[in-house]
């Protein structure tokens, strides 16, 4: 197992490097003088020149780019040109508004939708399961910051039983406060994923309770509840588990309209301000943080799989 | 057990039916048969017919859409159609159990052995540290080896045998008073079926426990049941003591059956396989007569009108037929036809060689170490003749198939000639012409073919390829192979899905057949079908042999099947060639100590007995083989043979022991034809 862990763990780091090179690349090459856009069109070539050499722009790229990774590794990100700070020090902050928001929905949606999956699959083919999959389907079409605005006006504007935004004006809100206000853009969330990880369920659960060994503990004399929760879960909660961990990225990194239209200072907002400001550094960061997460939840959804599979696992250690 | 008359399970006039597209049909048609405590009571008959439905009924156990639709299950006296769920749980909970045809699937790949174990006596009120050692005494009970490392492993790391014997201890763990087996040996080795079956009877002797036995195997059936049951779309058409049922079958059905399957002694040179004509009814279909009337060459417009009643043959042996008394004389559906004499002329005959195998070995690297799957093979074959591969599953008969094919390439220094032409090690660089010399029928024909493909295109796509014709002439002689093979030209532009198993089986061979073969491997050609279907396909292997000469290798598990329609048989080991010689000389013995264990321990289906040399333990990994010759840890003949300490250090070479008879052991023929006497 500590094998598989360690190997699961330098691939990892060997992708995480392949893709620092490609957000390195990439915007690199972007289009426009960074220097034109930062000092304005009228400054003199040489100020341009001052700026460029201050910046390290001058330098060949494999020169930038190593002193953008050992920046990274020593945790020194650069300095954002917009905000005129350390980049760290932008996106800290975001980083863990956004983790808050992506804990508290994925308390919400994880426990709901397998539980969703759950009933469709044990009511398969009844009004139950209908229900669930055409209305999980038809949710998850519907854009999450649509259901945003939507929500927003429902609770926050008619029934005003939720802020309409998800975060706080006091100064240090307690957690309670803090997890109240994040409620709101969390059930948008749920709408988008319910369908899409209850549905993985439900195939999960269905293999599971179509197979022999279902068979086999029926026929031990199990009730059929006692059987599923014994036989069932396990095995059909592999797959789910594999899709939830894809979908955290995105719930940290990639709420960029739900932020928006939830006025929430998180990581998406923050990425978006850099690509409008051509901030660089702050760009570059950003997104190798979003790699990062993307990759870390991965290797614990590939670790999970194993410690539930003893095929797997076996396979690992062997 | 009791003295009473009560019988422990008693099915009257049951029906079932499983609705499909929102119509009942019936899958058991006023299904009775009572089974006495202790007694062993087997359902035959061919699949679709309702053998493992009847079993599942008896559990109260049916599909989704199933539903008793009349009549009464009762165990011990007490209907159990109408008890509520708890009821039937608390029954499977103590007192019916069952083995299902897949121990390997019907454990859960995710829980310890001995936890699913323990969970049956925590069910019946055992505290969790105490079931788990019960576990262990029912691993024992079973003769498991190492019971206690079972416990913790998981189903994945089971051989079939091991799994099955699990899943029987866990159904005994319930000391249950009725054990439903279906089908419980069905796709194990001959050797471990043989070994299970051991099993069954000395626990059912130490238990008295009864046992409703589904097989589609008569020899298995012959061999466990004191009973049987005949049942054929649905209804029971004949039931009896066993032997007297077997020695004297009284329905059309029965009789079919048994004439299709090919029985000790039976060869291609002589005998024709009889088969049962037509196919079984679809499901639901009403009858207002016999329900075996379109298959029946006795049947007559009695038959088509009227419902036929049990008639008593003797004492305890009944058949729902009219003509019972004619049962035994039912004409051939096949006739037995005499070949005409071989063309003169050509330039080839029967026997000249054709395929030439030397030193051909096979080493696959699995985690890092080397294993040697195929070590040092040599045979030859002639024309128009069927080289017969048997031997456990592990044994190399794939792998051999796949070497010769090209499919993957053999080490260094093996060679393969066809007609004298060496072919290149793997199908890419053979040429079109010796592509087509040698082609393969596999087990599955629903996943060898193309399934988004007509007929016509699956076969004619493969004779344009392989002998470069233009499309319409390739048409045209897809639609002469298909017509050749009995594919009738109303199913030339259907789908396989469309098409029965042997149907489908059929096109296969036509496919195989595109580029006017010199040789065909058929690997397990006809496991999948029905006895009925495997006869008709055998007979038209035969007859395509006949008239194109084409020499087969036919790998096979069923020792039967291969002795039928093979000339020689190579008999292997771990990878190794144990015993190579003309059919009759490797049936008759002496035998190799090894292809005599794997002969005796086939059930046999003749009722006469014979004593099972049994394999102790498993087969070794291929991977570490032991030393001496790789059979002496399990050999039956080594103890005492006085060549023990040549057996443990020194491998045998293949030795000519009498004229074309080869061996590999290191007890002299004389000594073995001995011990064997």
């Amino acid at each position: 197992m500590l094998r598989f862990i360690v190997k699961r763990v330098g691939l990892s780091i060997l992708t995480l490097l392949i893709v620092s090179v490609i957000i390195f690349l990439m915007t690199s090459i972007l289009p426009g003088d960074i220097a034109k856009q930062t000092l304005g069109r009228d400054a003199s070539p040489e100020a341009f020149e001052v700026w460029n050499k201050e910046k390290g722009f001058d330098k060949p790229l494999v020169v930038q780019y190593g002193r953008w990774m050992g920046g990274l590794m020593t945790g020194d990100l650069g300095t954002s040109f917009k905000f005129a700070l350390p980049v760290s020090e932008v996106l800290g902050p975001a980083a863990a508004k956004s983790a808050q928001l992506a804990i508290v929905a994925l308390i919400l949606i994880a426990p709901i939708s397998i539980l969703g999956g759950v009933a469709a699959a044990m009511n398969r083919g009844k009004k139950v399961d209908r229900l669930l999959t055409v209305g999980g389907l038809s949710a998850a079409v519907i854009p999450e910051f649509v259901w945003g605005v939507v929500l927003i006006l429902l609770f926050g504007v008619v029934f005003r039983i939720f802020p309409v935004s998800a975060f706080p004006n006091e100064e240090n809100p307690n957690i309670f406060n803090s997890v109240y206000h994040l409620l709101l853009p969390s059930i948008a969330l749920l709408f988008v994923l319910f369908g899409y990880i209850s549905r993985v369920t439900r195939a999960g659960v269905i293999e599971a309770l179509d197979s022999d060994y279902m068979r086999t503990a029926v026929l031990k004399g199990l009730s059929r509840k006692t059987a599923v929760f014994r036989h069932v879960l396990r095995n059909a909660l592999l797959p789910t588990i594999a899709v939830i961990a894809t979908q955290v990225p995105y719930l940290v990194g990639g709420l960029i309209a739900i932020e928006r239209v939830f006025n929430y200072p998180g990581f998406g907002n923050t990425l978006l301000k850099a690509v409008i400001a051509r901030d660089f550094p702050l760009l570059q960061s950003a997104v190798f943080l979003t790699g990062l997460v993307v990759i870390c939840f991965q290797l614990i959804a590939d670790i999970l799989f194993a410690i539930l599979n003893p095929r797997i696992r076996q396979r690992v250690t062997e | 057990m009791s003295t009473n008359n009560i019988p422990t399970l008693e099915l009257r006039s049951l029906e079932v039916a499983y609705t499909v597209r929102g119509i009942d049909r019936s899958v058991l048609r006023g299904v009775s048969f009572a089974i006495a405590p202790g007694e062993a009571y087997g359902l035959v008959g061919e699949s679709g017919c309702g053998k493992s439905t009847a079993a599942f009924a008896a559990m109260r156990y049916l599909p989704r859409n199933g539903k008793i639709t009349g009549g009464e299950i009762f165990f011990e006296g007490k209907n159990i159609v109408d008890i509520d769920e708890e009821d039937v749980a608390q029954l499977r909970r103590s007192a019916i159990s069952m083995v299902y045809q897949n121990p390997s699937t019907a454990l859960n790949p995710t829980i310890r052995i001995g936890k699913q174990i323990a969970e049956v006596f925590e069910l019946n009120g055992v505290s969790s540290s105490d079931a788990m050692m019960m576990a262990e005494q029912a691993l024992t009970r079973v003769q498991i080896a190492d019971p206690a490392r079972v416990l913790r492993r998981y189903a994945h790391q089971l051989s079939g045998g091991m799994a099955q014997r699990v899943v029987i201890a866990m159904a005994l763990a319930s000391n249950p008073r009725l054990l439903v087996m279906d089908e419980p040996t069905t796709g194990l080795d001959a050797t471990v079926e043989a070994e299970v079956l051991d099993l069954v009877r000395e626990l059912r002797r130490d238990t008295g426990t009864a046992v409703l036995f589904i097989s589609h195997n008569l020899g298995v059936i012959r061999n466990m049941c004191d009973r049987v049951g005949v049942l054929y779309a649905g209804a029971l058409v004949e039931q009896g003591a066993t032997s007297d049922l077997f020695s004297n079958p009284s329905h059309p059905y029965t009789v079919g059956l048994l004439r299709c399957i090919p029985r000790g002694g039976l060869h291609k040179s002589t005998d024709r396989l009889d088969t049962i004509p037509g196919t079984p009814p679809a499901l639901g279909l009403k009858f207002d007569g016999c329900v075996f009337v379109a298959r029946c060459a006795l049947a007559d417009d009695k038959c088509r009108t009227q419902l036929p009643q049990m008639v008593t043959i003797n004492v305890a042996h009944v058949a729902r037929c009219f003509h019972s008394d004619k049962a035994s004389s039912l004409p051939r559906s096949v006739e037995q036809i005499e070949y005409a004499p071989q063309v003169t002329g050509h330039s080839t005959k029967v026997g000249d060689a054709l395929l030439n195998i030397s030193h051909l070995s096979k080493v696959f690297t699995q985690d890092g170490h080397k294993v040697r799957v195929i070590n040092d093979v040599s045979l030859t074959l002639g024309v128009g003749e069927t080289l017969g591969l048997v031997g456990e599953s592990g044994s190399g008969k794939t792998t051999i198939a796949k070497l010769l094919l090209g499919l993957t390439p053999p080490e260094e220094g093996g060679v393969v000639t066809l007609d004298g032409k060496g072919l290149a090690k793997t199908l890419n660089r053979r040429d079109v012409a010796d592509v087509g010399a040698m082609q393969i029928v596999f087990q599955n024909p629903d996943q060898a073919l193309n399934r988004r493909h007509s007929v016509t295109r699956i076969v004619g796509r493969a004779v344009e390829r392989l002998r470069k014709f233009s499309l319409a002439n390739a048409i045209a002689r897809a639609h002469e192979l298909l017509s050749g093979m009995r594919v009738d030209a109303s199913l030339h532009s259907v789908r396989p899905v469309q098409l029965s198993g042997g149907l489908k089986q059929r096109v296969a061979i036509s496919r195989a057949f595109a580029g006017a073969p010199q040789l065909v491997v058929c690997d397990e050609p006809t496991s999948a079908l029905d006895v009925s279907v495997q006869a008709a396909i055998l007979n038209l292997l035969v007859d395509l042999q006949k008239q194109d000469k084409t020499s087969f290798i036919f790998i096979s598990h069923d020792l039967g099947v291969v002795r039928y329609i093979s000339d020689r048989i190579a008999v292997l080991y771990l990878g190794r060639v144990v015993e190579f010689g003309t059919s009759q000389r490797v049936f008759n013995g002496p035998f190799h100590p090894y292809t005599e264990a794997l002969l005796s321990s086939v059930p046999n289906i003749d009722g006469s007995t014979r004593k099972r040399i049994p394999l102790t333990g498993s087969v070794p990994s291929p991977s570490n083989p032991p030393s001496g010759c790789v059979l002496n840890p399990r050999c039956p003949r080594k103890a005492g043979s006085g060549y023990e300490t040549l057996c443990e250090t020194e491998e045998p070479n293949l030795n000519e022991v009498e004229p074309g008879h080869f061996m590999r052991c290191h007890i002299p023929m004389a000594k073995l034809k001995q011990l064997q006497s």
